[in-house]
């Protein structure tokens, strides 16, 4: 087949700048052939080599005593104690799954676990923070129902417990929605697997799933933004089979314990060419791939075509040649392909051969070390307009409206859709804070939260990257485990735009600030920038997704509310209403700063907690919606009523950082309250828990018809 | 009692339902879908849930066919005890060793959570932990659990007392609420829900555990 000439325009739809191309020629000394562009096109996206965001992402904490390994590999692993670690990342697949919901978020789901059990982790849980236009909005029922469905169709079918996440709804998310899909694994410390080729003339091998013409530029895509061509970037999008990817990740696993591996890398963005080019690079080496050994779908499929196909479910692995026969059989037993397809080779060279041709020979170690980088222009975000008058509103009135918000009405609707108990460890499952999965056979336990607020990112940056961490650590503290360490997935508009660019860089400080004062170490994470459709960017949304330890499952704070018990606020409150939900969702107003994380604070109350939780019957912190929206989610929770004694708004849906609502009997309530003074952690009783109803100051409602609304609204709105 | 597991490449539960057994007091092996024999001594065989062989076709519809399931049929035709469990229950009824099939639920969406059932008969060993009419708390995780049978069997279903469990709140579409049903000789039980996922103290529940050990009393060696 005649390959295309290499034209300005076919440059440009490659998403190389002029400047970038100028810098390929320079490396190859001559015009790329087409194969070679799309290689260059591939690893030079924003997706694949971080180009807007490198800069800044260095400065994030990523060490720590219990960090075993941090950024830059498939996932992250970190350390819980007798041989074992948890290994664990976020990542987006955002642009796929506007343009074809269930597709999309099936595959981001796919494409997270296999980070994880590339790493010789099997995973034990999964978690995904969705972003969605209003409610109302044309498009909104059409994507909420299909990311759910392809969340659920995948993880069910895989066989992972989905137990946490987050799902948020606001008009700037009406033309590019987000799924942030979470993994986690458990592995032994000593059976961990890396990405970096050893050994020259070591076998090259394709594992798992047939290459089809699917994905094919999907990276580049999802390196772009949209316009109203959307509709023709559907074939762009790739095709899930879980029970694929289940047989790949048994087979996979069971090939670990072979000691055939030497380094293994999942086919993710870029397919072929990316997980080759990471193996070569980090290795120190070149490679050679022969394209006719590769397992096709189709028929006449193109070197370039091939390299650049995402589809899904496969691994490429480099094997120790003296067992391959056992590896072989493993791959056999499990009905999927095994091919060698290449070698390991001395020269810094990535070689691709085709038909007797070779299709692509580029220096190897230059597609990642030489891509560009850039220091993009950044304007920091201006400080918001201080806050105007919030009128009093009828306590009842606004917690009403809150429940009856699709952005904090009970989303049993999306988890039920999703298995969240196989596996049969799982100790909590999503509703009420924290996820929390048995470390199996053993008596420990971690938690698992995804947390960001991104109206506070958009106000402050700085804070809201801080709040997004201290809100993780306070999910993870509530249920009384140990915050371990974090993944970000970053998501932003266009950062060729220096406010997008003020925003990120500003996000980050704040995420490192707080992950270091709170000792919660980034340890893996995904940038997805250019979300943006016609020019209007998404609210600045870096999901912190994090992890948890409890030494023992009797450690874990329940949510064991009696009628009868105190309900105490630790942490001060002074009643910060900048930003707040009641605000957008009763004034549909967002204005004033975001709160302010005071990081000490956060530290000092979190350990508190922890320190007493035998005298604590259940907990949660106070985020969005503040006291009014806690208070009523425990006692709707446990099936109690609740009396709250302080009627004012600012008092009420205020949303001060660094508390937490705690349910306790009265004697646990003096010893608490002693505890805190000799501390120095502000505590005060609020009220009680008792009854059927929900009384606020003067004003009250029954439970159940508060409860009734909570546990529809979501549905009515968008199902 | 000797236990043996099927698995499946696509089974996701067989670890579970091993565990379960185990903690009964089980010996388990696990079973290859591509063996053509059980091991020798076998009491009961637990086909669990999952997606056999994804399941993209009619769910269990391919499994039925496989070596495994001709050697789970003449164990069951012999008089051998099998239980299935959600996806097994979908693999009992298309080997044909259970009547009925198991269609989509009425609300077209998979749902997972943890229902009330009612238990129907305790003159089985699967049941005879449990007093007729006690309500057992044990989760639910399926897309198809819409079970369906014509009238003549669900009579005879209801006359023989071959209705294990039912649902307290028909959660899914399932005729006549069932939640689980009998073979004719009582030493089949197929059943939606997990019992597996109810059966220790760090489940949140431990109400599927009386099946575990029912199965264990009745068939420990004499």
């Amino acid at each position: 087949m005649q390959e295309p000439a290499i034209t300005p325009d076919l440059i440009a739809s490659h998403g190389l700048k002029p400047d970038e191309y100028d810098r390929l020629l320079e490396i190859l000394g001559r015009e790329p052939t087409f194969t070679e562009l799309g290689i260059f096109s591939a690893m030079w996206n924003e997706h694949c080599s971080y180009k807007s965001s490198k800069k800044w992402l260095r400065t994030l904490p990523t060490d720590g005593p219990q960090v075993i390994c941090g950024p830059g590999e498939n996932a992250g692993i970190v350390d819980i104690g007798d041989g074992q670690c948890v290994v664990f990342k976020m990542e987006s697949h955002n642009h796929p799954s506007y343009i074809e919901p269930y597709q999309g978020a099936a595959t981001g789901v796919g494409g997270i676990l296999r980070d994880v059990f590339t790493m010789g982790a099997r995973p034990i849980a999964a978690m995904n923070a969705l972003s969605f236009g209003e409610p109302d909005h044309p498009k909104t029922r059409q994507l909420v129902n299909g990311v759910v469905e392809g969340i659920g169709g995948y993880g069910n079918c895989f066989g992972v417990p989905t137990v946490g996440g987050e799902v948020r709804f606001h008009s700037a998310y009406n033309g590019n929605c987000l799924v942030n899909a979470f993994a986690a694994g458990l592995a032994d410390t000593d059976g961990i697997f890396y990405s970096a080729a050893s050994g020259v003339g070591m076998p090259v091998v394709y594992l798992g799933a047939k290459t089809g013409r699917d994905g094919v530029g999907g990276a580049t895509m999802a390196s772009a933004e949209f316009d109203d061509t959307i509709e023709e970037k559907r074939p762009t999008v790739q095709v899930g089979d879980p029970f694929t990817e289940k047989r790949l990740m048994e087979a996979t696993l069971e090939l670990m314990a072979t000691g055939a591996v030497i380094s293994i890398q999942d086919m993710g963005a870029a397919g072929l060419t990316c997980s080759a080019v990471e193996m070569g690079d980090k290795g120190g080496l070149g490679v050679r791939l022969n394209l006719d050994a590769v397992p096709q779908r189709e028929t006449d499929m193109t070197a370039y075509e091939m390299m650049l196909s995402e589809s899904q479910e496969r691994m490429l692995m480099v094997l120790k040649p003296e067992l391959e026969a056992e590896a072989r059989a493993v791959f056999e037993k499990w009905d999927l392909d095994f091919a060698i397809v290449g070698e390991t080779i001395p020269e810094d060279r990535f070689i691709v051969e085709h038909g007797g041709r070779v299709m692509a020979d580029v220096p190897l170690s230059k597609l990642s070390s030489e891509a560009p980088e850039y220091d993009r222009p950044w304007e920091a975000t201006a400080p918001a307009e201080p806050l105007a008058d919030v009128p009093q509103i009828d306590p009842i009135d606004g917690l009403r409206s809150l429940v009856a918000s699709p952005n904090y009405a009970a989303k049993q609707w999306v988890y039920q859709q999703y298995d969240s108990m196989v596996m049969a460890d799982t100790a909590r499952i999503p509703g009420f804070g924290a996820g929390i999965v048995r470390v199996h056979g053993t008596d420990k336990a971690l938690a698992f939260t995804s947390d960001v607020t991104p109206r506070y990112v958009r106000a402050n940056p700085e804070e809201g990257g801080k709040q997004a961490v201290a809100e993780a650590y306070r999910n993870l503290t509530a249920v009384g485990a140990l915050p371990l360490a974090s993944t970000d997935n970053l998501n932003f508009g266009n950062p060729e735009k220096p406010e997008i660019m003020g925003q990120f860089v500003g996000a980050i400080k704040g995420i490192g600030a707080a992950c270091k004062a709170l000792n919660m170490p980034i340890v893996s994470g995904n940038v997805s920038l250019y979300n943006e459709t016609d020019g209007t960017g998404i609210l600045p949304t870096p999901t912190i997704g994090a992890v948890g330890l409890l030494a023992h499952t009797d450690d874990i704070i329940g949510c064991d509310v009696r009628d009868g018990h105190v309900a105490l606020v630790i942490g001060e409150t002074t009643g910060h209403l900048g930003q707040s939900a009641l605000l957008a969702e009763v004034f549909n107003r967002e204005d004033g700063d975001a709160p302010a994380v005071d990081l000490d604070a956060e530290k000092r109350n979190g350990d508190f907690i922890r320190a007493n939780r035998t005298l604590i019957k259940a907990c949660t912190d106070l985020s969005d919606g503040g006291l009014a929206l806690a208070a009523f989610e425990m006692a709707e929770r446990a099936g109690v009523g609740v009396l709250l004694d302080d009627a004012t708004t600012a008092m009420l849906f205020g949303e001060d950082q660094g508390r937490y609502l705690v349910a306790c009997n009265f004697d646990q309530a003096e010893a608490l309250m002693i505890a805190a003074g000799q501390a120095g952690v502000p505590i005060a009783s609020v009220g009680r828990f008792a009854g059927d109803t929900v009384q606020i100051g003067a004003s009250a409602a029954p439970l159940a018809d508060l409860a009734t609304l909570y546990r529809s609204a979501f549905q009515d709105a968008v199902a | 009692m000797r236990a043996a597991v099927v698995v499946f490449p696509g089974s996701n539960c067989d670890r579970d339902l091993a565990v379960a057994f185990q903690r009964a007091g089980a010996q388990v092996s696990m079973v290859w879908h591509k063996d053509t024999d059980l091991p020798e001594g076998v009491d009961i065989v637990g086909v669990p849930g999952g997606f056999s062989y994804g399941d993209y076709l009619r769910c269990g519809a391919i499994a039925a066919q496989s070596p495994i399931c001709r050697a789970v049929k003449a164990h069951a035709e012999r008089g051998g005890y099998v239980l299935g469990v959600c996806n097994g229950f979908q693999v009992l009824t298309e080997t044909g060793i259970l009547p009925g099939a198991l269609l989509r639920n009425a609300g077209l969406k998979y749902i997972c959570k943890t229902v009330d059932l009612v238990v129907k008969t305790s003159a089985s060993v699967f049941t005879s932990g449990y007093n007729g009419g006690d309500t057992a708390a044990i989760p639910i995780a399926h897309h198809d659990g819409n079970y369906f049978a014509d009238p003549e069997t669900l009579a005879a279903l209801h006359d023989q007392d071959r209705v294990a469990f039912t649902y307290a709140e028909n959660p899914n579409g399932s005729a006549r609420d069932i939640a689980g049903i009998l073979s004719e000789n009582r030493r089949v039980l197929g059943m939606m829900p997990h019992p597996e996922r109810a059966a220790d103290s760090g489940h949140g529940g431990t109400d599927g555990m009386a099946l575990f050990r029912g199965l264990a009393d009745a068939l420990a060696p004499a």
